[in-house]
């Protein structure tokens, strides 16, 4: 048995330095992917939240909290189209400074390996979820290429889960270079798999890396609904 | 993307009609690329020579399409070349040349249908992986001659005038040179005779600093003195990726982009971070520099094992002692101040060092105080303010790093307390420095020689103090000291003080 085996955070290849404690004296030392000063850059949403969206209400000025909903997802509910349509968001992490460089890393760049830690994390979350069915949002073919894998896939199969592709997109341009109108009026850029299982009546739990202003993940969820999908919830590691 | 390897032929696979039943390959799963021979009759296209000649690229780094680039494969004008390749079970990334397997990852390629391995040291220059072909000119480069393009009018010292022949004789000889020149002495003077003669005999020159401001201060000199010559500026997020040069400046990370491209590799500040902790950018360098061409480094610290090798005169050196300015550099003192932590965890600023910061408030002299560490710097600010409220803190992450070091120059700050960030490169007149905790790790002989060196650059302020506050010396301490003796010892003997 290797007591100290150098291990290198995965994020900035610093040196992790060992923790001994009796745990690691007798069962050999937990792997660690980060060292600790990257691990304390993440930021979990903690405390009250929008039911729907999961954004936190600290950050949302008083006059734009309508109860227990943010202002948006007001906005959304109070249109006859989206109401119910995505029936519940939760994210792990706050979208900070950090957590869009590591996003930025892991999807733009493609360095796939950040996947193990982002996993490890939301692992939990997508626990606490029952569903028939774990669907990351689809990238078009030519952003497929592109970046080489679809980053919402990776994250559910890399914690340990079966996903299904029930979704096919549309090429469009890049989402991040719409306005917020522009993205709710957005014509469907979703459509069923040709080869998709049954949708009827079943629970679905979609996956991708963060919320933005809900518009995507609206849309999927949209196309699932009419589909027959009984509810439609969704994870995402980040809160933007 | 995938190739089709048939009859000692490569083809991509996005340039077949028909791609039913064929076998495609991975760039790094072929066993022996083709070397097709330069076909001296074929028109290859110039712009796609100006581009690539001296470079190695990812396809999506080149603004031609994929079917202009092949025809010159198949000419011998372009060349593909596995971006990873896997020896000896191990992977190595024929980009930047990393091969420590745990800076390697692999994922399911929605591109090649495999596992496919990356490298992560150099992925923040687009990701190369096992399906990544790398692309390089193997046509003839473009030719250029710019004789006598210096436009100069300034004067040499007696001192860099030497260096400046010693530099001049190391090009047209493709040699070797290290020029250990002392903060102050006029570098970047020294280097355009040298340039001048590599572009009559047309000659590719880079510039090469680990660090982006250098390239940025240097590239409008550059193209004040050599105002006919092309010059491109490359640091991460530069836009003059596409101009062919005969001068390139450029920070060492930029490098990594070239391959057999430079008959004249420059390389300043050889020791500054990150460039010796870092192998990834020597190979960058090494990559860069055409077989038999020359090397220059210039630095004012060289390291230990240099040193030596220069004492053994194991090494092709020049050594420049004194500053342009014909005074002595000054020589730091060491000033004992106790359990300098204990005291600012208590609240209190060490008494030496708060006696020696009020004598330059007092006189308005404008001084910066050197800390070992950002925490200890940014807990320690207030107790400073509390002595004049515009004192302020810099460190490498702070967003207004800029703005702070412009308003010192303007005098609007009269004391800045920093982390080793600003040991070199700033030169601010007429300046008094301090380093608390000269005894740390973070305070090695080079980081204490380039602080001390940031006193006296004006030639109408020669002189400063530089104080090092301690609590123990160090071997560190002691050798930059040392360091600092010799090299005016040697200017008085050769001279060069006045």
């Amino acid at each position: 048995m290797q007591l100290f085996i150098k291990e290198y955070c995965l994020y900035c290849d610093g040196e992790i330095a060992p923790q001994i404690d009796w745990g690691s004296f007798f069962l050999g030392p937990e792997k660690k992917l980060l060292c600790e000063s990257c691990k304390n850059r993440f930021e979990r949403i903690n405390g009250a939240t929008c039911r729907i969206c999961c954004r936190p209400m600290e950050q949302i000025a008083e006059q734009f909290q309508h109860d227990d909903l943010c202002n948006d997802c007001l906005r959304w509910e109070s249109n006859r189209k989206w109401k119910h349509v995505l029936n519940q968001n939760s994210s792990l992490f706050v979208y900070n400074d950090f957590m869009a460089e590591v996003i930025a890393r892991f999807k733009y760049r493609g360095d796939y390996l950040l996947v193990q830690y982002i996993a490890e994390q939301i692992k939990p979350l997508i626990v606490k979820h029952s569903f028939d069915y774990l669907v990351p949002i689809p990238l078009s073919k030519e952003r497929l290429y592109e970046r080489g894998f679809n980053q919402a896939e990776a994250i559910g199969k890399a914690a340990g889960f079966h996903t299904t592709n029930l979704l096919t997109r549309v090429h469009t341009e890049k989402q991040s270079k719409k306005t917020r109108a522009e993205r709710m009026d957005l014509e469907q850029i979703f459509r069923i798999a040709s080869q998709s299982p049954a949708i009827d009546g079943k629970y679905i739990l979609l996956i991708d890396d963060i919320y933005t202003t809900g518009s995507t993940l609206r849309h999927a969820a949209y196309v699932l609904k009419a589909a027959g999908a009984a509810r439609v919830q969704s994870v995402t590691v980040a809160r933007g | 993307m995938l190739f089709l390897a048939k009859e000692n032929r490569l083809t991509p696979s996005a340039l077949l009609e028909d791609k039913a039943g064929v076998e495609l390959q991975r760039i790094s799963d072929i066993a022996s690329i083709p070397d097709y021979p330069v076909d001296s009759h074929y028109p290859y296209v110039k712009e796609l020579q100006l581009f690539l000649s001296g470079r190695q690229l990812l396809l999506e780094e080149i603004p031609f399409a994929l079917a202009i680039i092949h025809e010159h494969v198949l000419h011998g004008y372009v060349r593909y070349l596995p971006g990873i390749v896997f020896h000896d079970n191990k992977y190595q990334c024929q980009r930047c040349g990393n091969d420590e397997q745990r800076l390697f990852g692999s994922f399911a390629c929605a591109r090649c249908q495999k596992q496919c391995s990356y490298c992560r040291k150099c992925l923040m220059m687009g990701r190369v992986s096992q399906c990544t072909p790398l692309l390089t000119w193997s046509g003839p480069e473009p030719a250029f001659r710019f004789p006598n393009a210096l436009a100069w009018e300034g004067t040499l010292s007696i001192a860099q005038k030497e260096a400046a022949e010693k530099i001049r004789e190391a090009v047209e000889s493709n040699g070797d040179l290290l020029v250990w020149a002392v903060c102050g002495a006029g570098k970047t003077e020294m280097l355009f005779y040298g340039m001048q003669a590599a572009l009559t005999l047309g000659k590719r020159v880079a510039i090469a600093t680990p660090r982006t401001d250098v390239v940025l201060e240097l590239t409008p000199r550059m193209r004040q003195v050599f105002p006919t010559v092309p010059i491109a500026s490359l640091f991460g997020g530069s836009e003059e990726r596409h101009l062919f040069a005969p001068i390139v400046i450029t920070t060492t990370h930029q490098l990594l982009r070239f391959k057999e491209a430079f008959d004249v590799m420059i390389i300043d500040e050889v020791d500054a971070f990150p460039f010796t902790a870092d192998r990834m950018l020597q190979n960058a360098a090494a990559k860069a520099r055409k077989q038999g061409g020359t090397e220059v480094f210039l630095t004012a610290t060289p390291s230990i094992e240099w040193q030596r090798e220069c004492a053994q005169r194991k090494r092709n050196h020049y050594i420049l002692p004194a500053r342009f300015h014909r005074h002595e550099l000054p020589i730091p003192k060491f000033v004992w101040c106790g359990n300098w932590k204990k005291s600012l965890k208590k609240g209190r600023i060490p008494k030496k060092l708060l006696q020696w910061v009020l004598q330059r408030l007092k006189t308005g002299k404008q001084s910066f105080v050197f800390f070992p560490h950002i925490q200890l710097m940014e807990q320690s600010l207030p107790l400073f303010q509390q002595y004049h409220p515009d004192i302020q803190a810099v460190h490498s992450e702070d967003p207004n790093r800029k703005e702070k070091v412009q308003q010192m120059r303007n005098g609007k700050i009269p004391l800045l307390l920093t982390t080793t960030i600003l040991e070199r490169g700033v030169t601010i007149p007429n300046l008094d420095v301090a380093v608390l905790g000269a005894e740390d790790d973070t305070f090695t002989e080079s980081a204490l020689v380039q602080i001390a060196g940031r006193v006296g650059r004006s030639q109408n302020d020669p002189t400063g103090d530089v104080s090092f506050f301690h609590y123990g010396k160090t071997n560190a301490m002691i050798r930059a000291r040392a360091q600092l003796l010799r090299m005016n010892k040697e200017a008085r003997k050769r001279g060069l003080v006045d």
